[in-house]
Formats: structure tokens, sequence, C-alpha cells
């Protein structure tokens, strides 16, 4: 973690935003090492039984280093789509993305399966973990795709569940473990490989509210130390822990601010959706 | 993904399924068995074959000077049975000449033999293979005496009545009793029991130690063959394969012109090897096999389309798990191996279980009915990659279909 982390993140991603828009705007000009993402004009096409549905119309978003990201959206925002792009699980049609400096938006799929390897973090919804596999196994699997010998992979796996306080429960399967000890078992998995972004897609959908406290503190946590971490949500509440809210609507950026002012505009009734 | 994870990631997998993994690769299982069950069976045939009746009943680098073939394995048609019957005997009178012309390194014996009623005071009337030779008989036939001794050379020519006997005769006509010095009886007439052979076993539930051998002047001879001075055979043993195809041409000029036949007429005799007599074996073994490899493969086909299905039921219901998996940074090509190690790994099982089961079968086989069963170790080779080649091919759609899955989609899955 560099000397930049020490200033709270949510302060460097305003005072950027004037060079935002220069960042975005240059197409086929690789960002700067501090942009962590960048998309300029992507977009992604679907095409529904010969009806072409746009879900994605040119978005432009630039993430630095060290922030913490809510993408909000109601269904059919593209917030989804804007997701599988970020992972680098779907490429756009149009537009290019750029993540940790590598243009990601003309990869093949091997090149993208190393990507999401190396550079990803996923925290799904419903845990997503392989149910027949112990928390080591499940927290290990990004390791052996990145080709770690066995005994390294276990012992980085143990340490990323130690920093999830799960240490203890290292052998038992997810059908053993609670909700909230089910998504920290997938957020050690997530950080195991010590990736770029942490891309959390509705952490809190399948918790409790306490239990969802306690999973939105780890993030926040990991904020603080400087992790990346991009969270798409459809809730207000969830999305006020992040530093920076960015709101999608019909395929583009509807708004994109400060926590503060998020928050400021929520309570005036504000529409989010 | 390394190969040994991908090892253990399928051999769990298949062992939290094991009910399931057990009816998958029954097919491969049962078609395994009786592959290695059917080469057992043809293999401990041939071996029988090869060394044990043929080997035994004529010998090594040996023929034998014949009216017409003593081993017929198969059908010999009407036509060539009344040819053969038209043949002209060989006669003791032709053996004189045949020693005379024999190459420098080589032994012979003449016998006639038939089955015949053999009596003692000890027991009933056994049946017995009895046999009078002349000549080398039981260093051509390498069957040495175990107790007792053979004919002396004034036994043989003076033709007194004296006789060897075999293990199995010894048993069932002087049971508890030293037979050395006995007599028996064959047609009316007693012989002396000078000595006992050595075992050699048996095969098709025949024994070859059921039998008697005088000197062929011995009276016995002439129950032997009806017709007066006509004999069976004359058997030539010759030092090596050279030899053995100098004497071979020797004896065929020989018996030509003692049968008067012109250069354009076949043989009217037989010069018998091993080699001829396993000729038709060879002919029928290569069907055994054919029928032997075709029944099995039946089995491997049903059993790799079962796998086929399972592989693709599982493809379905891991969908999800093959999601997260590319998220995690699977490649196409590490989901491709996943599932084509499970399956062949399953298979392999598989065929692992059909080679222990085939053993049992050829064991069993070998003990309860007189055929001779003997497990080729090529079998067993041939056995694995059967096993695992079935699970491959089975595993290349349902495998590429997991491998092409979009990762969106996959992960959308419930």
């Amino acid at each position: 973690m560099s000397a930049a982390t020490d200033a709270p993140a949510g302060e460097i991603a305003i005072s950027a935003t004037g060079e935002r828009k220069a960042v975005t705007a240059s197409a086929g000009t690789s960002p700067s090492s501090e942009w962590i993402i960048v998309t300029r004009g992507i977009a992604r096409n679907y095409d529904m039984g010969g009806e072409i549905v746009r879900a994605l119309r040119g978005v432009d978003i630039a993430v630095m280093r060290n922030e913490y990201v809510a993408i909000m959206g109601p269904s059919g925002s593209g917030k989804s789509t804007l997701m599988n792009m970020i992972g680098c699980l779907d490429t756009p049609n149009e537009g290019e993305y750029w993540l940790n400096g590598q243009l990601v938006s003309t990869m093949t799929d091997d090149e993208l399966a190393r990507v999401r390897n190396k550079e990803i973090g996923f925290v799904f919804q419903t845990f997503n973990l392989l149910p027949r596999a112990t928390a080591l196994a499940n927290v290990e699997l990004p390791l052996v795709y990145a080709g770690v010998p066995a005994a390294e992979r276990r012992e980085r796996a143990m340490e990323a569940l130690t920093r999830v306080q799960l240490g203890e429960r290292v052998h038992h399967k997810p059908n053993e473990l609670s909700g909230g000890q089910r998504q920290r078992v997938a957020i050690a998995r997530a950080l195991v490989n010590r990736p770029s972004i942490l891309l959390a897609d509705e952490p809190t959908g399948n918790l409790d509210s306490t239990t969802s406290e306690e999973i939105m503190r780890v993030f926040e946590e990991l904020a603080q130390r400087g992790q990346t971490v991009i969270m798409v949500t459809h809730e207000p509440d969830i999305a006020s822990h992040a530093r920076r809210v960015v709101v999608l609507r019909d395929g583009v950026v509807s708004s994109d601010e400060r926590k503060e002012q998020f928050v400021a505009r929520i309570a005036q009734g504000g529409k989010t959706h | 993904m390394p190969f040994l994870d991908a090892i253990r990631l399928a051999l769990s997998t298949i062992q939290a399924q094991k009910l399931k993994s057990f009816f998958t690769l029954l097919g491969v299982t049962i078609g395994v068995m009786f592959l290695i069950a059917v080469v057992s069976i043809v293999e401990g045939m041939g071996r029988f074959m090869e060394q044990d009746l043929v080997g035994k009943i004529i010998g090594v680098n040996t023929f034998e000077v014949r009216m017409r073939p003593n081993i017929n394995i198969g059908d010999v048609d009407e036509s060539v049975w009344l040819a053969y019957r038209r043949r002209p005997h060989i006669l003791e009178s032709d053996v004189q000449p045949i020693v005379d012309a024999l190459p420098v390194g080589t032994r012979w014996a003449m016998y006639s033999e038939d089955n015949l009623k053999v009596e003692s005071r000890y027991s009933r009337a056994r049946s017995a293979r009895v046999i009078a030779v002349d000549g080398d008989w039981f260093a051509l036939k390498k069957l040495g005496v175990a107790r007792g001794r053979q004919f002396s050379a004034q036994e043989s020519s003076y033709g007194e009545n004296v006789i060897v006997i075999g293990p199995e005769l010894e048993r069932r006509l002087f049971p508890g009793v030293d037979p050395i010095g006995r007599e028996l009886k064959m047609g009316g007439l007693p012989y002396t029991v000078i000595g006992v052979t050595e075992t050699q076993g048996s095969a098709f539930g025949l024994s070859f130690d059921n039998l008697a051998i005088a000197p062929f002047k011995a009276p016995v001879h002439r129950l032997l063959n009806r017709r007066p001075h006509v004999i069976d055979a004359v058997a030539v043993q010759a030092a090596d394969r050279s030899v053995l195809n100098d004497a071979m041409e020797r004896e065929r000029a020989l018996m030509r012109a003692r049968h008067r036949l012109h250069p354009g007429q076949d043989d009217d005799f037989t010069l018998e090897t091993p080699e001829s007599a396993l000729e038709f074996w060879n002919k029928i073994k290569r069907y055994l096999v054919i029928a032997g490899v075709a029944l099995p493969a039946l089995g491997l086909v049903v059993g790799a389309i079962v796998i086929m299905n399972i592989m693709l039921v599982a493809v379905a219901e891991r969908t999800r798990e093959i999601g997260v998996r590319k998220a995690l940074g699977a490649r196409a090509r590490d989901i491709l191996a996943q599932f084509l190690v499970e399956s062949a790994t399953l298979s392999t099982i598989g065929a692992l279980l059909g080679i222990a089961l085939g053993f049992g079968l050829a064991g069993l086989i070998t003990a309860v009915t007189p055929m001779p069963a003997s497990v080729a170790p090529w079998s067993i080779v041939v056995g694995v990659l059967v096993g695992a080649g079935t699970g491959i091919i089975s595993g290349v759609y349902p495998a590429s279909r997991a491998a092409r899955l979009d990762p969106i989609a996959a992960l959308r899955q419930e």
C-alpha cells in the first residue's frame, strides 16, 4: 500500500473529478497508473430473438486505486451488465475498458480468464461456494487456476481465512457455516490472489440486517486498508457505506457523486432508481 | 490445473456419489471383465494347443510320417475323408527305408496306439491308451521313467511282454500297491510292469498319464492295428529346424518313390508337424478372438453411452460450479480437462474392477471346467487403456459443452 492511500480515498476521488473526463475522453491511450478502471463509451447490445436490447449505451467511468465505489440502479438500468464488463466476464460491443493498465475490451476468452484470476475478486449475492469443498479448498481455488504450488496455496488460503476471522473453521463445508461465515469465506476467496479490485454483487442480498452490517464492516475495513472495492447494489443503505455512488439509468450514468452528496440527496427525497 | 489435482478432484467427485458412479461404470466393468475372461480362455486354450496337446503328442522339431493327419481340429469335409481313406497304409516294411534315409542329427521312433482294456488283479478292467513303440520313443516324446526302467534293447528286439505304465493308470490298476514287477493283462496275455513314467498332467479333463507303453514287437501290437504289418506312424525328431526341413524333404521323396507317385500327383501320405496341426487351431483362434473382442466391445459401447449421459447430467447439475470456476479464472481448457479427467478416471476405475472380476472369472473357469484359462499380461494393459479410452471418448462431448458454457449464464443458473 502506497503513501497515497493514507488520505481518505473519497477525497482523492473528488479531487480527481476534473481529471475524470480527460481520462475517459482520450480513446486508445493507456490511462496513467493511478486509474485502476477506465471505461470509455462502453456499450453492450444483446440480440434477444431478433430484437436488439441496448443494455449499456456508452458508459464513462474512471475509478482510482483505493476507491470504494457503489454502483446503483433499478433493474434494467444495466448495472448487472456493467458489473459483468468490469468483472471481465463479458466484453463490450463498443468502447474501451482499461483495467489496471490493460485493455480488456479486446481480449480473448483465455486472456479474460487470466485477468479474472489475477485482477478481480468476486463476491456474489449467493456466495457461490462449491458445496462439496471445505472452506479452505474453496479459498484455494483461484490459486489452483493461478498455478500456485499446493503448499503455498494452503498457506495463503489459511492466511486469507484468518484475515476474515475464520481461521478456526477452515475444514468446515459451506453447509456447516452460517450465512455471514459463508460470505466471509467468499471474501477470503476473492482476496486470496491479491486482486486489483474486489467486485461485490449484492453482497448482503441473502443476509439478515445484523449479518449485513457485519459484512459491510469487513468491506469498510478492506477499503480503509487500501483495497479498491466496487459494489453493485440496489439498496441505498448499503450503497451509502461506499465513499462514492454511481447511479445508472437506462444504460447510462445518471449521477456520479460523493457519498455525502448522495446521502443528502436521498434525505431530500431524491430518486435513486 | 495440474493433472494430479484434476485426478484428486475427480476422485473426490466420484467418491461423493458412490452409487451413481458404480452404476455408471458397470457397463465398462462388464465389458472389460468379459474381455479379460475371453482373452484368458483363448490364451489358455492356445497355450494348451501349442504346448501340451500338439507339443506333447507330436513334439518340438518333430514330424510324423502318417497315412493321414492324426490331429484334426475342426471339420474335415466328406471328400477329404474319402481321399484319406483311399490312401495306402504306412507299413512295417516302410520303417527301415525311412530310417536309412534320415540325415545325421535325427532320432526316430515308430509306434501304433489305441485304447484298450487293461486288467490287473487289484482292480476291475480299465481303459487306457496303449502304445507299442520302437526306436527312441521315450527320448523323442521327452517322457522319462520316474520309477523302474525302460525296455532294454533286448526286450525291444525280442518283443518281450514287458510294459511301462503312466501314473494315472498305476493309480487305477494298482491302488495302494507297488506295480513294479507285477502283472497286468491285455488281450488275455500277461505283461510285467517294469516302470512308471513321469507325470505329464492333463488338459480339457483328458489325462496324459493314463497310458501303457510296450515294445513294438510284443504281441499287443496286433490289437492296435487290425491289418497285419500296418503301423500308425514313424516319428522323426531333428536337432534343429534346418535338419528337420532336410529330413522332411528326404522322407517326402522316399515315400513318393515307394508309393510310385508321378510328379503331378499329390502326396498320398502326411508329414505331420506341430505347425500343420496348429494351422486349424489358428484359424479357430482368429474367430474366437474376433468374437471375444466384439462381444465385450458391445458392453463397452453401452458403457460409453452411459458415461456420456451421466457426464451430460453432471455438467447440467454443476453448471453453476462451472460458472464459479470460470469467474475465478478457469480457462475453457481447464474445465475441459476437469470433465475429461473425471470421466476417464471413472471408467478407468470401472476397467480396473473389470480386470479384477475378469481374473476371477478366468480362475473360476479353470477351477470348474476342464478349459484351461491363463490371464495374458497384455490383456491387463489393453483393459486399462480401453477403460481410459472409453472414458475420454465418452467425455469429450460433455466436457466440451462444459468448457463452452458462458460464465454469466452459468452463474445465473439456479
